[in-house]
C-alpha cells in the first residue's frame, strides 16, 4: 500500500519536493522554537553587562583568527570541567554573543572563564609567542596583533548592528563607541571615566597591551580575554551539583 | 563549450557577467578598505575573465539544430576538472594545518597562515571545492541519463557551476584576509550567502525542468538524494545565515541569532550539512555509479525508500548531540540524542542496500579498483553512520566531544566514505563522458586506491588514539581525588597522533595527486570510442512537452 503511495509520488517532481520540505521541517521547528518560547531557556541575570566597544573589537579579532577552532568557551556540566575551568557555563552568559562561540575542539583548553586567570602581561606575552610562556604549546604565533593599529572609526556601526540583533546598546554608547575603545585601553585619560560610567565600575581600564601611545588589535584581544566570565556573577551562585563522568567499573 | 550556445545565449551570457562585473565595482567601491573591497576585485577579476572568454568566441558559428538530440555534457566536464582542482587545493590545507599542529612554526609568523584562518579554507576546499563541485557534475550526469533527457537549459548549468565556484572562491580567499562568520562550515560572509541563494535556487529550478521533461515515468532513486541534497541545503543555508551587515562597505556581520538559540541553529545546520551535503548528495552519487558499474541492478527499491525518508525526516533532529552537557535545554539533548541513535536503521539500510547490490559481482570487486573505490566507501559510510550514534550517546559524548575522537569520525566519513565514492564516480565516468574506452591507466587507479585506503586508516586510528587519550586523561582523578593531569600533559601526548596524522593526510593527497594525473591523460590519450548509440537522449516527446525547434 505505502509502496503504491510512493510509486505515485515519485512520478511527481514537485510533490516530491513539496513532501521533502515537509519531511525535512519538522525537527528544526519542535527543537529550536521552544528555545525563544520556554523561559528556562535563558536564566535571569539582572548583573549582566555589555562588551564594552573595546572589548567587542576584541571579540570581533578573536572569530576572525577563528580562535574558536580550538578553543571552547563552554563549560559543560561534568565534574572533572567544573574543576578544571570553573562553574559550568550558563545559558544567559553568552545571551549577548552574535554568534555565540561555544566551539567543538579544545586543542587549547576552554576560555569561558579565562577572564582575570592571567595578568595582561602574561597574555601579551603569550599572544606574541606561546612557546615563550608555554614551551610544550602548538598555538600559532599572534605576534602581528601588537603591530597592528586598531580600526575605531566603524565600532559605533558595529554597536549599531548589534542593536538591531537585539543587543540593547544605547544611543549614548553608539555614539561615544570610538571614544571609549580609546578610553578604556588608555588609562588617566580624560575619556576613561566615560566607559565605566556607561558599562559599570567594573569595567576594567588598563593599558593592555603596556603601550599607551596608541590602540592596537592586542588591547582589543587581551581586554575581550580578560573579561570572558565576568560579564556577570551568576554562574557562581548556582548551587546545582555536577554530574560525575560515568565511571566504567561501576 | 562556448560553441553549444546560440548567439543570444552568447549575449545572455555576457549581460549577466557584466552585471556582476558591475556588481563587483560596487563592493569594490563601497568597501573601500574593508575586506570588502578586496572582495569586491575578486568578483570583479573573476567576472572580467570569463567575459573575456565569452567575447572572445561571441562570434563563432551557431550551434548545429540537433544539439537537442545530444546530453549536454560540456559543464559536467569543467566540474570535474574544477572539482579535482579543488581536491589538490583543500588537501593540501589539510595536510598543512595538520602539519602545523605539530610544528606550529609552519605558520612562518604571518596573519593569514596561522591554524585559524586555514581551517576554514581547508573545510570549504574539500567540502564545498571538491565535494559541491562533483556533486553538481555528477547530479547533471545522473538527473540526464536516468531521465533520458538533456538539461532544461543552455545558459543556467553554466551560471550554477561557475556561480558556485565564484561562492567558493569568495569564501577561500576571505578566510586568508580574515573574513569569517565564524559559523563551523558556513563561514562565508553575508554577500557571498546571498550570491550562494541566487545560485542555489537556480540549480533547483533547473533540476525540476530538467526532471518534469523526463521520458521515464518515475524518477529514480538517485534523483530523489540529489534533489533532497539540493533542497534542505537551502533551508539550511537561508536559516543559519541570516545576519545583519555591520554595514554596505563591511565584509562583517552579526547573526540575528543569539546565544544558546544560535548554537542550536549552527548545529542544527552544522549536521545537516554532513547529512544533505556529505551524506545524501553521495548517496545519490553512489545509487548510479555503484549499480552502473557493478552492471547490477539495486538490490531492493523498498530499503531506498526507507532509508531515504529515514534520512529525510530523522537527520534534522540529530544537531543537537553536538551540545550535550551544554547550557542548550536537557530535553533538546535528549531529543537529538534519540533521534541519533535511531539514524542507524536507515543510514544502514542504505550501506546495506549498496553491498547486496555488488552480490553476483564480487569478483569485479576483486579486479577492479574503481569499484572497490565505491565498495569501500559503503563499508566507510555504515561504519561511520554506526559511529557518529554511538558518539551521539550522552555518556560516550562526554568523553570524546571537545577531542579528536570527533575530527577522526568526520574524517573516517569525509575521507573513506564522501571522498572514495567520488573518486568511484569520476573514474566511472570520466571515460563515459570523454568517450574513452576506459581510464588511462588501471594500474593508477589501483595505485590511488591503496594510497587512499592507507592514507584513511592511518588518519583514523591515530586520532582515534588521541581522542581516546586525551579524553581520559582530562576526566582521570588521582587518589586525593585531584585532577591528575594539566591540559598541557594532554596536549603532550598528542603529538605523536598529529604527526602520524599528518602523513595520513600526505598519503590521501598524494593518491588525489595520482588520480589528477590519471584523468588528465585519460582527456588526452586513452583510446577513443566508437559513438555509443544508446548514449542519447530519448527524442519521444515527453508528455505535455511539445518538441520545438527553437529550444
Amino acid at each position: 500500500m505505502s509502496e503504491l503511495f510512493h510509486r505515485k509520488i515519485e512520478r511527481t517532481a514537485i510533490g516530491f519536493v513539496v513532501a521533502i520540505i515537509a519531511a525535512a521541517s519538522v525537527g528544526g521547528i519542535v527543537e529550536i522554537a521552544p528555545l525563544f518560547t520556554i523561559p528556562d531557556t535563558v536564566e535571569e541575570a539582572p548583573d549582566m553587562r555589555l562588551y564594552t566597544p573595546l572589548e567587542l573589537a576584541g571579540r570581533d579579532i578573536y572569530v576572525r583568527e577563528g580562535c574558536y577552532a580550538c578553543h571552547s568557551q563552554m563549560i559543560r556540566t561534568l565534574s572533572d570541567e567544573v574543576e578544571r575551568y570553573g562553574p559550568y557555563s550558563l545559558a544567559v552568559e553568552s545571551k549577548y554573543d552574535h554568534p555565540m562561540l561555544w566551539g567543538s575542539k579544545r586543542t587549547g583548553p576552554d576560555l569561558a572563564r579565562v577572564g582575570g586567570k592571567y595578568s595582561d602581561f602574561w597574555h601579551v606575552a603569550h599572544l606574541s609567542n606561546p612557546r615563550d610562556v608555554v614551551p610544550e604549546s602548538n598555538m600559532p604565533a599572534y605576534a602581528f596583533l601588537a603591530r597592528t593599529p586598531l580600526r575605531m572609526d566603524d565600532l559605533g556601526l558595529r554597536l549599531a548592528a548589534l542593536r538591531a540583533v537585539g543587543v540593547p546598546y544605547t544611543d549614548d554608547m553608539i555614539e561615544n563607541a570610538a571614544a571609549d575603545a580609546y578610553g578604556q585601553a588608555t588609562p588617566d585619560s580624560s575619556y576613561s571615566e566615560g566607559v565605566t560610567g556607561r558599562y559599570g565600575e567594573k569595567t576594567q581600564i588598563s593599558a593592555f597591551d603596556g603601550v599607551t601611545t596608541n590602540v592596537t588589535e592586542m588591547d582589543a584581544l587581551v581586554a575581550y580575554l580578560q573579561v570572558l566570565g565576568r560579564l556577570t556573577d551568576v554562574a557562581y551562585g548556582r548551587t546545582a551539583a555536577s554530574e560525575q563522568a560515568p565511571d566504567p567499573d561501576q | 563549450m562556448i560553441a553549444q550556445l546560440t548567439s543570444s545565449e552568447r549575449q545572455y551570457s555576457a549581460v549577466i557577467l557584466i552585471l556582476l562585473l558591475m556588481a563587483g565595482i560596487a563592493m569594490a567601491a563601497l568597501g573601500k578598505a574593508d575586506a570588502l573591497g578586496v572582495q569586491g576585485v575578486i568578483v570583479l577579476l573573476y567576472s572580467g575573465v570569463l567575459l573575456a572568454f565569452v567575447l572572445s568566441s561571441i562570434d563563432k558559428p551557431e550551434p548545429s539544430e540537433d544539439r537537442q538530440a545530444n546530453y549536454y555534457d560540456d559543464p559536467i566536464k569543467v566540474g570535474i576538472v574544477l572539482s579535482m582542482v579543488w581536491a589538490v587545493f583543500g588537501m593540501f590545507m589539510g595536510v598543512w594545518v595538520a602539519a602545523q599542529l605539530a610544528w606550529p612554526n609552519l605558520a612562518f609568523d604571518a596573519a593569514w597562515s596561522t591554524f585559524g584562518r586555514m581551517r576554514p579554507a581547508h573545510t570549504t576546499g574539500v567540502i564545498f571545492g571538491f565535494g559541491g563541485n562533483a556533486l553538481i557534475a555528477t547530479s547533471f550526469h545522473v538527473v540526464q541519463r536516468t531521465s533520458r533527457t538533456r538539461l532544461a537549459g543552455q545558459l543556467s548549468p553554466w551560471f550554477v557551476l561557475m556561480g558556485y565556484n565564484l561562492f567558493c572562491l569568495l569564501a577561500v580567499s576571505g578566510y586568508f584576509i580574515g573574513i569569517t562568520q565564524s559559523k563551523e562550515y558556513a563561514e562565508a560572509e553575508w554577500y557571498a550567502d546571498l550570491w550562494l541563494v541566487i545560485v542555489w535556487v537556480t540549480y533547483l529550478v533547473l533540476y525540476i525542468r530538467t526532471l518534469a521533461r523526463r521520458k521515464e515515468p518515475h524518477i529514480y532513486v538517485a534523483n530523489w538524494y540529489f534533489m533532497a541534497f539540493i533542497v534542505v541545503v537551502a533551508m539550511l543555508h537561508i536559516v543559519n545565515n541570516l545576519a545583519v551587515p555591520v554595514s554596505w562597505g563591511h565584509a562583517k556581520s552579526y547573526t540575528i541569532w543569539p546565544g544558546v538559540q544560535d548554537a542550536m541553529v549552527q548545529w542544527w545546520y552544522g549536521h545537516n550539512a554532513v547529512a544533505f551535503f556529505l551524506t545524501a548528495g553521495f548517496l545519490g552519487m553512489m545509487y548510479y555509479y555503484l549499480p552502473k558499474r557493478a552492471g547490477r541492478p539495486i538490490f531492493s527499491y523498498r530499503l531506498s525508500i526507507l532509508s531515504f525518508w529515514g534520512i529525510t525526516f530523522f537527520y534534522m533532529w540529530a544537531g543537537s548531540h553536538h551540545l550535550h552537557y551544554t547550557a542548550l535545554p536537557h530535553w533538546v539533548q535528549n531529543l537529538g540524542m534519540t533521534f541519533s541513535v535511531m539514524l542507524l536503521v536507515p543510514s544502514w539500510a542504505s550501506a546495506g542496500n549498496a553491498l547486496l547490490t555488488l552480490n553476483g559481482a564480487w569478483h569485479k570487486v576483486r579486479d577492479d579498483a574503481t569499484l572497490r573505490f565505491m565498495m569501500v566507501a559503503a563499508v566507510f559510510y555504515g561504519l561511520s553512520t554506526f559511529e557518529g550514534s554511538f558518539l551521539a550517546i550522552r555518556p560516550v559524548n562526554s568523553l570524546s566531544h571537545y577531542t579528536d575522537w570527533t575530527v577522526g569520525h568526520v574524517h573516517a566519513g569525509a575521507l573513506g566514505w564522501v571522498a572514495l565514492i567520488t573518486f568511484g564516480s569520476l573514474y566511472t565516468l570520466v571515460p563515459a563522458l570523454w568517450k574513452r574506452e576506459r581510464m588511462y591507466s588501471a594500474a593508477l587507479v589501483e595505485v590511488h586506491f591503496w594510497l587512499a585506503l592507507a592514507g584513511t586508516l592511518i588518519y583514523v586510528f591515530a586520532m582515534w588514539n588521541s581522542g581516546i587519550i586525551q579524553g581520559l586523561m582530562w576526566r582521570t582523578y588521582t587518589e586525593d581525588n585531584a585532577l591528575a593531569y594539566s591540559f598541557v600533559d594532554s596536549l603532550l601526548a598528542m603529538y605523536p597522533y598529529y604527526i602520524a596524522r599528518a602523513f595520513g593526510g600526505l598519503l590521501f593527497l598524494l593518491g588525489t595527486i595520482v588520480g589528477c594525473y590519471n584523468i588528465w591523460m585519460t582527456v588526452r590519450m586513452a583510446p577513443v570510442t566508437a559513438q555509443d548509440h544508446a548514449d542519447l537522449p530519448d527524442r519521444r516527446a515527453a508528455p505535455g512537452i511539445a518538441p520545438s525547434p527553437a529550444e
